[in-house]
């Protein structure tokens, strides 16, 4: 129930976009639902290098715990 | 002078410290009201001047841009105040005060020398606040983190210093970045507005803070540096790089943080680098972004580490894995943290979207696709790290089966006050864009603007709740730049005492010999009783210092 709100909200902002007067910054952002797309990817991207930044410095939540 | 409010604060500092009770709260309370009707009414130019050293100092400036951060930092003194009235710690609400009124007495400063002794100030005051929260983790991550500032501090007295001979004029107005003495003073605003890699100090100490102790701890220190790079170095371009470091650092460590007020202070590095990032832009607009995102910022992260704060107090957990479900039970608190995250997440009608906007405007003017993408992007990471996650994991999630209560009625009405700030603020932008440093015609609500920036957040919220498995809290810290003052330094140093020994080993008996007098001679003057160690009777130590005098007196004569 929760799911399918979010997704008629999120189909609704795309194409809200059709009914307002487009000023975009640069061309990228006159494509249709750019904004949607590149929020996705880069949240997308930013997960990813985060686990991969985990894999390196992740340590157990004690670690600093003896100084 | 009486009508400085930044000294106003730190009067009232003094005059709460021996109150308990109601006397103290209205001190207080009178005290940062009166800070914030202060602010409003000082009129520009300079107030006061002194003559010291042969310099001309100027304590008492004003101009817009300082009105606009004296304001904000009064506005916080008196938020912070209500949601500490509980607090039973004495020493930190004195303490905070006196941190408070030192950023409003930097922010006012004319000159560098009086900028460097506020600067200093705050050092202390904001030390005592993490310090009086008395845990022995509180106590280990104020002594790094003073460290740390003063390292800082001495960044700024030597460029200061520098500058004064180099420039022979205390003022401080935009400089350069081409002589020694200027860089050595944007090192030490960037430390302070803890710029990548020197970061580490602020999750280190702040979230260590009492449950009140961080509202205040998130508003002072890093946006007393923001201001002062507005002023003294607009449109350095190292700035833009130097802030986009902070936003995407701030994200991803945030992505990886179990501990709730460590995601939030992860989340100022990020937040503080938008503005690095505006001010490095350097135009009209882009330093007004920067100034008013500054303004929002301090309310909707002080409503954020309330309810943080709410939540550490009545349930005594930190850990997001601790936590889950409070929304059934901490109904206000949950609203309050969400009326936070959303405006900390630029949502349309909130604070957050009339002032981060204005700096990605900035950033598409003056034709600079890169950083206006890196911003979009991290406009979608902090929906993601501070405008979800903080909710979810807290207030929704599993539930924890914890059924805490409500806090007190003053924290609530702390939450309500910067709840109400930042929608209405939202809404009702004129107020704050009259105050911003230069005149504009920004129109922040264009159906465009709304819906570009809807799309990217809901849709950065589809992607948190699409890869929520890789997002699940484990009981983890992540390594920073503090490791390398926590771990290694003193392993090195550790390393290099065993290596002495066993030279000094192999030196044969002489060297022994040498090893075993130092040491004695150590022991003996610093060890338990020893000379420098005793505790002194005062008649004794009089007697010492007249005895210093009488022969500085004789040398004297006799030079």
């Amino acid at each position: 129930m929760i799911w399918r709100t979010f997704l008629v909200v999120l189909a609704a902002s795309v194409l809200a976009q059709l009914f307002v007067a487009a000023h975009p910054s640069f061309a990228l952002e006159a494509l249709f639902a750019w904004n949607a797309l590149y929020g996705f990817l880069a949240c997308a991207a930013l997960i990813l290098a985060a686990r991969a930044l985990a894999l390196l410095l992740k340590r157990p939540d004690d670690y600093y715990d003896d100084d | 002078m009486i009508s400085h409010p930044g000294l106003v604060l730190i009067a009232a500092a003094v005059l709460m410290a021996p109150l308990r009770g109601w006397p103290r709260a209205a001190v207080a309370l009178l005290g940062s009201a009166s800070s914030v009707f202060l602010s409003f009414q000082a009129g520009d130019g300079v107030h006061l001047t002194i003559e010291y050293l042969g310099m001309q100092l100027a304590p008492f400036a004003v101009d817009k841009l300082s009105r606009l951060f004296a304001i904000i930092f009064a506005l916080m003194a008196l938020g912070g105040a209500l949601f500490a009235l509980n607090q039973p710690r004495r020493l930190e609400l004195p303490a905070a005060f006196l941190y408070a009124g030192a950023a409003i007495g930097a922010t006012l400063a004319g000159d560098l020398v009086t900028l460097f002794v506020f600067w200093e100030l705050m050092a202390v005051g904001s030390t005592l606040v993490l310090w009086s929260a008395s845990t022995p983790r509180a106590g280990a991550a104020s002594m790094r983190y003073l460290m740390v500032h003063l390292f800082g501090g001495m960044l700024l007295f030597a460029g200061v210093a520098g500058h004064v001979l180099e420039s022979g004029s205390t003022a401080f107005t935009a400089m350069g970045i081409a002589s020694l003495p200027e860089k050595l003073i944007l090192a030490a605003f960037l430390v302070n507005a803890a710029a990548w890699p020197l970061s580490a100090w602020l999750p280190d100490a702040y979230p260590e803070a009492s449950w009140s102790g961080m509202v205040f701890l998130s508003a002072f220190t890093t946006k007393t540096a923001v201001y002062a790079l507005l002023r003294g170095f607009p449109g350095v371009e190292l700035l833009v790089y130097a802030g986009l470091a902070m936003v995407f650092y701030g994200i991803i460590y945030a992505l990886l943080e179990n501990d709730m007020r460590r995601i939030l202070a992860y989340s100022i590095v990020n937040q503080v680098g938008f503005m690095v990032t505006g001010i490095g832009i350097g135009s009209e607009m882009a330093l007004n972004g920067a100034a008013a995102h500054a303004f929002t910022h301090i309310l909707y992260k002080a409503l954020l580490l309330m309810s943080a704060g709410s939540v550490l107090l009545v349930t005594g957990r930190r850990k997001c894995t601790d936590l889950g479900g409070l929304y059934r039970s901490m109904p206000f608190t949950t609203a309050c943290g969400i009326v936070g995250a959303l405006a900390i997440s630029s949502f349309p009608l909130t604070s957050g979207f009339v002032s981060k906007s204005m700096i990605s405007q900035a950033a598409a003017d003056g034709h600079l696709p890169v950083v206006w993408m890196l911003l979009a992007a991290a406009s979608a990471g902090v929906f993601l790290h501070a405008g979800i996650k903080f909710p979810w994991f807290v207030f929704f999630q599993k539930d924890s089966g914890l059924r805490p209560p409500e806090p007190p009625w003053n924290m609530r009405a702390a939450m309500a006050l910067l709840a109400a700030l930042c929608i209405g603020l939202g809404i009702f932008y004129e107020p704050l864009y009259r105050l911003l440093p230069y005149a504009g015609d920004y129109v922040p609500y264009t159906g465009w603007h709304v819906v570009a920036q809807l799309q990217l957040l809901l849709f950065s919220g589809l992607a948190f709740f699409v890869m929520l498995g890789w997002l699940r809290r484990t009981l983890t810290v992540t390594l920073d730049f503090d490791w390398f003052y926590r771990v290694l330094f003193p392993a090195l140093f550790l390393a290099a005492g065993r290596v002495l020994a066993a030279a000094l080993g192999a030196g044969g008996a002489a060297g022994a010999r040498l090893g075993a007098m130092l040491e004695s001679a150590v022991r003996r003057l610093h060890g338990p009783g020893g000379a420098f160690a005793r505790t002194w009777r005062t008649g004794s130590m009089a007697l010492g210092v007249m005895a210093m005098l009488l022969a500085f007196l004789l040398t004297y004569y006799l030079r």
